[in-house]
C-alpha cells in the first residue's frame, strides 16, 4: 500500500493526506519504521487532516508535535478536521518568557509606534 | 562558496546593479514608471504613500525609501518627488546620502514645471547613470555577502511539510558557510513563537521574539481587531491549513535551526551576520518590502497555492512542493520540491540542492517574476492616512 498522509511527530493526533483520500478507503501513514493504516470517515481533500484518535469537543489538536488548536465539536477517528471543527486558543506569553532578563519583557511602546 | 557580484564602498556587494527611479510619494510615481521604462537597467518602484501621514507612518515609509536606495542591488538613484509632500525629494537625497556614498540626483514635479519637463530631465539623468553603471565590472565576492530574504505566501500544507523545511535546510547551509539569511511575518510566528524562540542566541532574543507577537496582537485589539480573523487566509483553509497556529508551526521551519543573532524592527539593516528575524506583517508583499529595505539582495519565497509576485530590485525566487502548482503555474514558479512529498528525496537533499540555484541567482540567472520585470511593494502603516 502506497503511502499517502504524513505524520509530522509521533505525539500527533492527527495526519496530513498528501493525496486526496474518499470515505471508506484507507489512509496509509509511517509512524517510525511502521506503515499504519485508517479507514477514512469522510472525503479527505488533498493537503487536509484526519484524525487519529476519538477527538471530543474540547480536546488538542496536535501537529508538528505541538498544538495547533482545539476542537468546537467532537471529532470521531478518520473523520476530516479542519478549519470547521478546529479552533486558535489565544496564547499565554506572559508564561513564555525567559526569567528576569534585564530590560526585556516589558511594552517598548516606541517599537510598536515605529513598526506596526 | 563565491559569485560574482558588484562590490560596494559600504555594506554588502550587489547581485544586480540597477538604476532606482524612486518616488517621494504616490504623485511621483507614475512618472517614475515612465522613466523606467525609457532607460534599460533601470527600475522602478510604485508607492502608494509618502504624503498625509502621521509621523508614525512617515517614519516607515522614510526608512524603506532610504532603505531600497541603500539596498546593495541598487548602483544609484534617481528621486521624483512633487514639491508639497511630506518629505521633499531635496530632503529624501540628503537623507539617502548620509547612509551612502553612491550617486543620487532628485527632481520635483512642481519646481521643473509638471510631468512632462520632469521626465524629460530624470530620463536623461537615468540615461547617464544607466551608463557609468554598465561599467562597473563584476568581482568574486565571497558568499558571506549574501542577505537572503526568506517569505512565504500563497501557503498550503505542502509548504511547512516540505518547501519550507527545505529552505530552512538551505538557510543552515548558507549560514554555516558565513552568509546571512533574513525571516519575517511575525504574525505568523503567533502559536509557534515558543518553538522559534527556543532557538534565539540569549534569553533577551528569547524574550524579544515572545513580546512582539504579544505586542503584535495588543497593537490589533486595541483597533478592536483580531490576528485570527484574517490569519489563516481563506486560500490557506483551502489548502489544508486551519489555524493561526498549524501555519505558523509550518511557517517557522523555513528560517532552519540556527541560532537566532538579532531581531530587527521592520525595515532596518542588520548589524550582525548568521540567522536574523525581522518584525513584519505576514502580508507577503508588505514583508519582502520590509526585507528589501532592510538590505536583502535575494529572496527565497516558498508557495503552496501559487503567486506571482515579484520585487524591482531584487530577484525573488518561488519554490513550491505542491505538484499541482509547479505544473499548473510553471510560468510562475521556479523549483519543484514536490518530491519530497512523494518521498522521493528528502528536505535535507532538496536544501542542498538550491544552494546551487542561489548560486546561479547570485550570478546573474533571472528568476521568472524578475525576466518579468514585476515590482510589487506594499508599506506598512500604523493608522489611516490624514
Amino acid at each position: 500500500m502506497n503511502i499517502n498522509a504524513l505524520l509530522m511527530d509521533e505525539k500527533d493526533n492527527v495526519v496530513t493526506c498528501v493525496a486526496a483520500v474518499s470515505k471508506g478507503s484507507q489512509i496509509v501513514y509511517q509512524k517510525g519504521a511502521r506503515v499504519c493504516t485508517l479507514t477514512a470517515e469522510d472525503d479527505i481533500p488533498y493537503c487536509h487532516k484526519a484524525a487519529l484518535e476519538d477527538l471530543p469537543q474540547g480536546a488538542q489538536v496536535r501537529k508538528y508535535g505541538e498544538m495547533i488548536g482545539q476542537t468546537s465539536l467532537p471529532i470521531a477517528k478518520g473523520h476530516w478536521v479542519s478549519h470547521e471543527n478546529i479552533f486558535s486558543v489565544p496564547r499565554n506569553y506572559d508564561s513564555e518568557f525567559i526569567g528576569r532578563v534585564h530590560g526585556a519583557g516589558k511594552t517598548d511602546k516606541n517599537r510598536h509606534q515605529a513598526c506596526l | 562558496m563565491q559569485f560574482w557580484g558588484y562590490k560596494r564602498k559600504e555594506g554588502r556587494a550587489g547581485i544586480r546593479n540597477h538604476v532606482l527611479i524612486l518616488p517621494t510619494c504616490a504623485c511621483g510615481s507614475e512618472s517614475c514608471r515612465i522613466v523606467a521604462s525609457q532607460i534599460r537597467g533601470a527600475v522602478n518602484i510604485v508607492f502608494n504613500t509618502g504624503c498625509s501621514d502621521v509621523a508614525a507612518n512617515t517614519e516607515m515609509s522614510q526608512k524603506v525609501l532610504t532603505g531600497f536606495a541603500c539596498n546593495p542591488n541598487v548602483y544609484g538613484v534617481i528621486i521624483i518627488g512633487l514639491g508639497c509632500e511630506t518629505v521633499p525629494h531635496q530632503k529624501l537625497k540628503e537623507r539617502i546620502q548620509k547612509m551612502t556614498s553612491k550617486p543620487v540626483v532628485s527632481f520635483g514635479i512642481q519646481d521643473e514645471g509638471g510631468t512632462l519637463k520632469t521626465i524629460e530631465k530624470a530620463v536623461r539623468a537615468a540615461r547617464d547613470m544607466a551608463a557609468e553603471a554598465a561599467m562597473q565590472p563584476k568581482e568574486l565576492c565571497d558568499i558571506s555577502e549574501l542577505l537572503l530574504g526568506i517569505e512565504c505566501g500563497g501557503s498550503d500544507a505542502t509548504s511547512g511539510i516540505a518547501s519550507n523545511p527545505a529552505v530552512g535546510e538551505l538557510s543552515d547551509l548558507l549560514v554555516d558557510l558565513g552568509a546571512s539569511t533574513l525571516m519575517s511575518e511575525s504574525i505568523e510566528w503567533i502559536g509557534g513563537e515558543h518553538v522559534l524562540a527556543k532557538r534565539a542566541a540569549t534569553p533577551g532574543i528569547h524574550n524579544q521574539i515572545i513580546q512582539i507577537c504579544k505586542d503584535y496582537e495588543d497593537h490589533l485589539k486595541a483597533a478592536g481587531q483580531d490576528c485570527r480573523a484574517g490569519q489563516p487566509t481563506p486560500g490557506n483553509k483551502a489548502g489544508g491549513l486551519s489555524t493561526l497556529d498549524e501555519k505558523s508551526l509550518g511557517c517557522i521551519r523555513k528560517g532552519g535551526t540556527r541560532p537566532i543573532v538579532e531581531v530587527l524592527r521592520q525595515a532596518e539593516r542588520p548589524t550582525k551576520s548568521g540567522a536574523i528575524v525581522m518584525d513584519t506583517a505576514g502580508y507577503d508583499i508588505s514583508s519582502v518590502t520590509s526585507m528589501v529595505a532592510g538590505g536583502c539582495n535575494a529572496i527565497i519565497f516558498t508557495t503552496g497555492r501559487g503567486t506571482p509576485t515579484g520585487n524591482a530590485i531584487v530577484p525573488v525566487l518561488k519554490v513550491t512542493a505542491n505538484a499541482h502548482t509547479y505544473q499548473w503555474m510553471e510560468d510562475n514558479m521556479d523549483v519543484d520540491l514536490s518530491a519530497v512529498i512523494t518521498g522521493e528525496k528528502t528536505y535535507q537533499e532538496c536544501g542542498r540542492e538550491m544552494l546551487t540555484v542561489i548560486n546561479d541567482i547570485c550570478n546573474g540567472k533571472l528568476t521568472k517574476a524578475e525576466a518579468y520585470g514585476f515590482s510589487d511593494i506594499a508599506v506598512d502603516h500604523v493608522c489611516r492616512f490624514v
